[in-house]
């Protein structure tokens, strides 16, 4: 059997970590959460000389403190889980902050491996290393990587599996902290009595060091009240000796540490003051063209998605189809039979709802990586970000908004490139309030039958309009009061540009939307056989629809099913709003998708088989209703419920039915409370 | 140019580097800060600075975005 060994990789944000672990484990990788945290965990295996080598991918950080839920994720995994090796990837072009968590890693103790990465970029900026000795400063041996070209990995698997059988090491001591707070260490470490079975796993001196420096996570870890005491003793005293707090003291001495190791090992022949990428910066974040360029990069994106996108979707569509033409053929012309229903109208209508969607999917997360992994996405949330933080919310908020204009199910999924939790479920909860394209459909059908030709396009645009606004109203209040707090002091790395290699992103990509099938698939496609059942069940009996037309009959159908029932159950609540159990009905078959509205509506009609140019369908409408109820119809398709596809993302995305359910009845109860206000001012004003 | 007055990042022009004396925030943000270069005693270059949003600084050879906020805190000469 081949030896099992325990890979984790850390280091900093943008030091190449992903295209080091792509190169690594290939396309041999799953993405699954941390428990009770919406961060991802990466892992992946490769087998390499009799050696099972797994790889977990640790969250990108820049220290090892308690700062952010990544810091504690990347620091608990090896605390709890043992790695076999740690592999700090460096970003060799800027060493001296990469070595700052190395520092760190090596007072763990743990059998730690550097891979000084982009090591091609750092000789072009004129850096020599002189590996040999940094490597017996550092305690670890360092190799040399090219992570978007898989240089050097097969080196750096020898070396691992090197490290791993030398096992832990006693590195803890290596940087001295001089007399002052080493005395202090010292007398803390005999004080530590291991008080309980979680300690064990620390170094004496690693827990002296957390504690003199007032590590939240540590100190609550059941010491003594001795121990806790000398600690603020310590911290008292070496506080009065430096005027400041210990914990700066010895972030300084650490950078002292460092500056030390690299003035006798880095070399820098050349002074290169500007790069490719301050050129570049020069023009994409100017003042005044970085906000065009950032929008015509969008409309790119956008295009990209959607007319592009156009032509596969089609495709499926077209397949979806024949699919259900031919499985529907194989029973008797005229034969009603509640299996061939369910797999035509149930299992194959749910199941191609979903997989229509994935070239959008695909083609706007291979556009997102795209700007993401080159370096531009930090640009944009740059320039974006005059705007947005009006709104209350991030620069980057404006992708996924953006995105919603399309379609809500990749715009949710998109609210992942924002790293805080309280922005991202604002922009989760607003993004459906963003018109998407199957609401369209809707409103193809309605304006035309109600507005003459020089109302349409104003009309549309308010529509349109009325979501933005609410979307921007509805962020402020979120942000007043379920997400309420200060906002995030904001500090973020501009990564430096980058060509983003095609294997990365493929294999973004390619992750996003295997999450998107198995994950939404499966829960859509419940829920769109139990729409389905309700729209077919219960039926009439056979008599009431002996002498009917075949329109006829369908309408009947459909009133006598649940969601009939249900349609004109809702009439009296619905009634203020000026609808009828018709839009009732049609209503409950949107919840499906919003486009079932247009063909709900036209079963209801007996006109059979309807789309959003039918004119027929716009004769019935135009004699029943005012064109004050049409604009209801839309304003209230518009706000209310988004479909089911877009609630299960949301679950998927927020890990929560909470935030799902939430997002339901909160957008469905303004869209009744709205919709009846206008109606009924309207109704007082028209008379 | 040599200006001896203590003054928030947030004031200084583009394409001046100035030295970090001190930094006004909770001891978590100022470790989170020193673990990304940004501590006493670095060399900061301003790269943007518009004096409304956020700016952009150059320490240690990254380019870093800060908050307006953040900027104000911190005080450089």
């Amino acid at each position: 059997m081949a030896k099992q060994v325990l890979v984790a990789l850390a280091g900093n944000p943008n030091s190449g970590k992903t295209s080091i672990f792509n190169a690594l484990t290939g396309a041999r990788q799953r993405v699954a959460n941390y428990p009770g945290v919406t961060v991802e965990k990466k892992l992946g295996t490769r087998t390499y000389n009799g050696f099972e080598i797994t790889f977990v991918d640790l969250p990108g950080t820049y220290s090892l403190t308690t700062y952010s839920i990544e810091e504690l994720i990347a620091r608990n995994f090896i605390v709890e889980e043992h790695p076999d090796v740690v592999v700090d990837i460096i970003d060799a072009s800027n060493v001296e902050r990469n070595l700052y968590l190395a520092i760190q890693l090596m007072e763990m103790n743990v059998p730690l491996v550097l891979a000084f990465n982009m090591s091609d970029v750092a000789k072009q900026r004129g850096l020599q290393f002189d590996i040999d000795k940094l490597s017996e400063l550092i305690a670890a041996p360092i190799v040399e990587t090219v992570g978007n070209k898989a240089k050097g990995i097969d080196e750096l698997l020898d070396v691992i599996i090197e490290t791993a059988e030398q096992g832990a090491k006693h590195t803890s001591g290596r940087l001295n902290y001089g007399n002052e707070i080493e005395e202090e260490l010292a007398k803390l470490t005999k004080q530590i009595k291991r008080p309980t079975k979680v300690t064990t796993k620390y170094s004496k001196r690693w827990l002296a060091i957390k504690l003199l420096e007032n590590d939240k996570e540590i100190m609550a870890k059941g010491f003594s009240d001795g121990l806790l005491e000398a600690v603020d003793t310590s911290r008292r005293h070496l506080a009065a000796i430096f005027g400041d707090e210990p914990e700066m003291i010895i972030a300084e001495r650490r950078y002292g540490f460092i500056s030390g190791a690299c003035q006798e090992t880095v070399k820098s022949t050349t002074d290169l003051r500007h790069d490719m990428s301050d050129t570049a910066d020069a023009v994409l974040t100017h003042r005044v063209l970085g906000l065009p360029i950032f929008i015509a990069m969008m409309y790119l994106a956008f295009q990209l998605t959607f007319s592009i996108g156009a032509y596969p979707m089609g495709w499926l569509e077209t397949f979806f189809a024949w699919l259900a033409r031919s499985v529907g053929g194989l029973w008797p012309a005229g034969a009603e039979s509640a299996l061939r229903s369910l797999l035509v109208d149930g299992v194959i209508g749910g199941v191609g709802g979903v997989i229509v969607f994935l070239p959008n999917i695909l083609l706007l997360f291979a556009a997102i990586a795209f700007l993401e992994d080159s370096g531009y996405m930090a640009r944009a949330a740059f320039i974006m970000d005059r705007i947005m933080h009006k709104i209350g919310l991030h620069g980057k908020s404006f992708i996924p908004m953006l995105i919603g204009f399309g379609c809500s199910i990749p715009a949710i999924m998109a609210t992942r490139i924002l790293e805080n939790r309280r922005n991202r479920l604002t922009t989760m909860l607003v993004t459906p309030l963003m018109s998407c394209g199957a609401r369209f459909t809707i409103y193809a059908l309605i304006i035309p039958a109600f507005f003459a030709q020089k109302w349409r396009a104003p009309v549309l645009w308010l529509i349109y309009l009325i979501g933005i606004v609410l979307a921007i109203v509805c962020a402020k209040l979120l942000r007043k009061t379920l997400f309420r707090g200060e906002t995030v002091p904001f500090v973020i790395e501009l990564p430096p540009y980058r060509m983003p290699t095609a294997r990365g992103l493929l294999i973004h990509t390619w992750q996003r939307g295997w999450m998107y099938l198995k994950k939404a698939g499966t829960i859509i496609l419940a829920i769109s056989i139990i729409l389905w059942a309700a729209s077919s069940y219960p039926k009439p009996a056979e008599e009431r629809l002996a002498q009917t037309s075949e329109a006829e009959a369908q309408k009947i159908q459909l009133q006598y099913s649940v969601t009939g029932r249900i349609g004109a159950a809702m009439e009296p609540v619905i009634k203020p709003l000026g609808f009828d159990w018709r839009i009732g009905t049609a209503l409950i078959g949107a919840m499906a998708a919003k486009e079932v509205f247009v063909s709900q509506l036209g079963i209801v009609y007996s006109l059979g088989e309807t789309d959003q140019d039918s004119d027929a369908l716009r004769a019935k409408l135009q004699a029943d209703y005012t064109p004050l109820q049409g604009f209801c119809i839309m304003l209230f398709c518009l706000i209310s419920a988004p479909c089911v596809a877009t609630i299960a993302v949301t679950k998927r995305e927020a890990d929560s039915w909470g935030w799902a359910l939430f997002q339901f009845t909160g957008l469905t109860v303004m869209a009744y409370v709205i919709t009846l206000v206008v109606y009924q001012l309207g109704s007082l004003l028209i008379g | 140019m040599t200006d001896d007055s203590l003054k928030p990042l947030s004031k200084i022009e583009a394409g001046r580097t100035v030295k970090l004396i001190s930094i006004d925030a909770g001891i978590g943000l100022k470790q989170h800060l020193a673990a990304m270069g940004i501590l006493q005693n670095a060399e900061i270059t301003v790269v943007r600075n518009w004096h409304c949003g956020r700016i952009i600084i150059n320490v240690k050879n990254t380019k870093v975005v800060l908050g307006r906020g953040m900027a104000h805190k911190i005080m450089v000469r």
